[in-house]
C-alpha cells in the first residue's frame, strides 16, 4: 500500500525527487534554447543560399549585355 | 548519426523511470530503521552509480580519442563528463537532503559516498574552464582527453581512500545494501537500470544537438565565402569544435 | 633516455641553484603558514590529528607553489620547442621534471618539518621521524607525479596560475588522507604511536597508478 505521510519525512523525500525533476527540466530548457538557435541559424543560411542563387541567376541575365554593346 | 535510435531509447527510458518510481512508492516496503525517508535511497544511489560510470566512460572516450584522433570521441567524452557533472550535483543535493532528514545535519562527513562525490565534483568542475581557456581546438581536445583520463583513474582511487579514512567508530549511516529484502532489491536494480537509460538517452540527445551545431557552423563557413554583409558569429565555447 | 633525463635534471637543478626561485619561496611560504596557523588556531602547540593536519596542508599548498613554477622556464624561453626537436623520448621530460619536483619537495620538507617541530610541536619528534620520513617520501612521489602532469596541463592554458591549484588540490586528497591519518599517531602528545601499514599501502598504490598513467599519457601533452 502506498505510504504517503505528507507530514515530516514525506517533505524531504518529495524535495529530493523534485530536485531531480527540476534538474532534468532545466536541462531540457537549455537544450530547447540551443535548438531554437540552430533553427534560427539554419534559417539565415537558407536565406544566404537563396540570395546566392538569386545573384547567380542575375549574373546570367546580365552577361549577354556587354557583348551586345 | 547520433540521433538514430533516440526515439526508441527515450520511450524505453520513460517506461523504465515511471516503472521504477511506481515500484519505489507502491511496491517497496518501508525500511525498518529509517522509515519513509529511505525512499531517497532509490534516487540517490542510482544517481551516484551512473555518475561514476559516466566519469569513467568520459575517461575511456578520452583514451579512444588520443589513440584515433577522431573528434567524435572527444565530443562523446565531453558530453559524458558534462552530464555526469549534472548527475553529481544531483547526487550531492539528494544526499544532503537525505542527511538532513535522517540526521538533522545538511552534511555528514561520515558518509564516504557523499564526501568522495564532493571531491570528484571539485575536480571535474575544472573540466570546462580548462577547455575554455585553451584556444586552439586540437590542443583543447588533446588536453581535455588527458584530463578526462587522469580524472577517470582518480575516481576509484579516491573512493578507496575516502572509505579507508572512515574511522571505525562511525559506521556508514545512510546506505544500506546489505540484507535487503527481495522487493527492495528489485526496486533498487530497476532504479539503477532506469537511471542508466536516462543517462544514455540524455547523452545521445546532447550529442545529436552538439553535432548538429557543429555541422551548422561548418556549413556556414562553407557558404560564407565572399559574402560581404555577413560576419561569422564568433562565440567562444568550451565545447569541442570541428 | 637516461642521458636526456640526467641532462634535463642537471639543467633544472643548476637553474634553481643559480636563481634560487622556487625552493626558498616554498620554504618561506611554509613558515608563514605555520605562523598563520598558530594565530588561527590560537594554540601554543599542536599534537596528534591537529598537528598532522597543519603539517600536511601546509606542505601541499607549498608544493602547489612549486608546481606553478615547474614549466615556466620551458614555456617562456622556448624550451619545449628545443626539446621536441631533440631525438629523445618525450617521456624523458616527464621523468626529469617529476624528479626535480621531488627533489624540491624533499628540500622543502627538511626545512619545513624542522621549523614545524620548533614552532608548533611540544617536544622534538625524534621517534616519529622514520615513520614520518617514509610517509613524506611516498607522498612526495605522488605529488611529484601528479604535479608534473597538472603543471604540463596548465602551462598551455591562459589561466595557468588558477588551474594548477584547482586541479592539484582534489587530486591530492588521497595523499593528504593517507599522510595525515598516518602521521597523526606519530605526532601524538603522549609520544609517538605506531604507523599503520594501510596508509603506506594507499600511498604506494596511488604512486603506482598515477606513475604508470602519467608515463603513458605525458607524450600527448607535448605534441604540437
Amino acid at each position: 500500500m502506498p505510504a504517503l505521510p505528507l507530514g515530516e519525512s514525506g517533505k524531504y523525500v518529495a524535495a529530493a525527487y523534485c530536485v531531480f525533476l527540476a534538474l532534468i527540466l532545466i536541462y531540457v530548457a537549455i537544450m530547447a534554447t540551443k535548438l531554437a538557435r540552430i533553427e534560427r541559424d539554419l534559417g539565415e543560411l537558407n536565406e544566404l543560399a537563396e540570395r546566392r542563387a538569386a545573384a547567380a541567376s542575375d549574373e546570367e541575365e546580365d552577361e549577354p549585355e556587354p557583348v551586345a554593346r | 548519426m547520433f540521433g538514430r535510435g533516440l526515439k526508441t531509447l527515450s520511450c524505453v527510458t520513460v517506461v523504465l523511470i515511471v516503472g521504477a518510481f511506481a515500484l519505489v512508492f507502491f511496491y517497496a516496503p518501508n525500511d525498518a530503521d529509517q522509515g519513509f525517508i529511505q525512499k531517497i535511497f532509490y534516487l540517490h544511489v542510482p544517481l551516484a552509480i551512473v555518475a561514476l560510470c559516466g566519469f569513467v566512460a568520459g575517461g575511456i572516450y578520452g583514451i579512444l580519442y588520443l589513440r584515433s584522433g577522431d573528434r567524435m570521441h572527444d565530443l562523446r567524452s565531453y558530453v559524458a563528463i558534462h552530464l555526469s557533472l549534472i548527475l553529481a550535483v544531483a547526487t550531492l543535493i539528494s544526499g544532503s537532503i537525505w542527511a538532513r532528514a535522517s540526521w538533522g545535519h545538511w552534511w555528514v562527513w561520515d558518509e564516504p559516498t557523499l564526501v568522495s562525490f564532493l571531491i570528484v565534483f571539485l575536480l571535474y568542475a575544472c573540466y570546462q574552464p580548462l577547455r575554455f581557456s585553451i584556444e586552439d581546438p586540437q590542443t583543447q581536445a588533446r588536453y581535455a582527453a588527458v584530463f578526462s583520463i587522469v580524472a577517470g583513474a582518480f575516481v576509484p582511487l579516491n573512493f578507496m581512500a575516502v572509505r579507508m579514512a572512515q574511522s571505525v567508530a562511525h559506521p556508514r549511516v545512510l546506505t544500506s545494501t546489505t540484507a535487503m529484502p527481495g522487493s527492495m532489491f528489485l526496486t533498487f536494480m530497476l532504479s539503477i537500470v532506469a537511471m542508466a537509460c536516462l543517462y544514455v538517452t540524455l547523452w545521445k540527445y546532447e550529442l545529436a544537438s552538439k553535432h548538429a551545431s557543429m555541422q551548422l557552423r561548418q556549413l556556414r563557413r562553407k557558404l560564407a565565402g565572399e559574402d560581404d554583409g555577413w560576419t561569422p558569429r564568433a562565440r567562444r565555447s568550451a565545447a569541442p569544435q570541428l | 633516455m637516461r642521458r636526456a633525463v640526467v641532462a634535463l635534471v642537471r639543467k633544472d637543478l643548476r637553474l634553481e641553484a643559480r636563481t634560487r626561485e622556487s625552493v626558498p619561496a616554498m620554504v618561506l611560504f611554509s613558515l608563514g603558514t605555520f605562523v598563520l596557523f598558530h594565530f588561527a588556531l590560537d594554540a601554543q602547540t599542536v599534537a596528534g590529528n591537529l598537528a598532522a593536519g597543519v603539517l600536511w596542508v601546509t606542505l601541499l599548498l607549498a608544493a602547489v607553489l612549486g608546481i606553478n613554477r615547474l614549466f615556466v622556464a620551458e614555456r617562456e624561453e622556448g624550451g619545449f620547442d628545443g626539446f621536441l626537436l631533440a631525438p629523445v623520448d618525450r617521456t624523458a621530460m616527464f621523468v626529469a621534471k617529476a624528479s626535480v619536483l621531488f627533489a624540491f619537495l624533499v628540500l622543502l620538507e627538511v626545512v619545513a618539518v624542522a621549523a614545524f617541530a620548533i614552532l608548533l610541536l611540544e617536544r622534538p619528534p625524534w621517534h616519529a621521524l622514520p615513520g614520518l620520513a617514509l610517509l613524506l617520501a611516498l607522498a612526495d612521489l605522488g605529488i611529484a607525479v601528479v604535479g608534473t602532469l597538472v603543471g604540463a596541463l596548465a602551462i598551455q592554458t591562459r589561466a595557468r596560475d588558477l588551474i594548477v591549484p584547482l586541479l592539484a588540490i582534489p587530486l591530492s586528497v588521497p595523499l593528504v588522507i593517507a599522510g595525515a591519518r598516518g602521521s597523526a599517531p606519530l605526532l601524538a602528545a603522549a609520544g609517538a604511536g605506531a604507523l599503520e601499514g594501510r596508509w603506506l599501502l594507499i600511498l604506494g598504490l596511488y604512486d603506482l597508478v598515477f606513475g604508470l598513467l602519467a608515463y603513458a599519457i605525458f607524450d600527448f601533452l607535448l605534441e604540437e
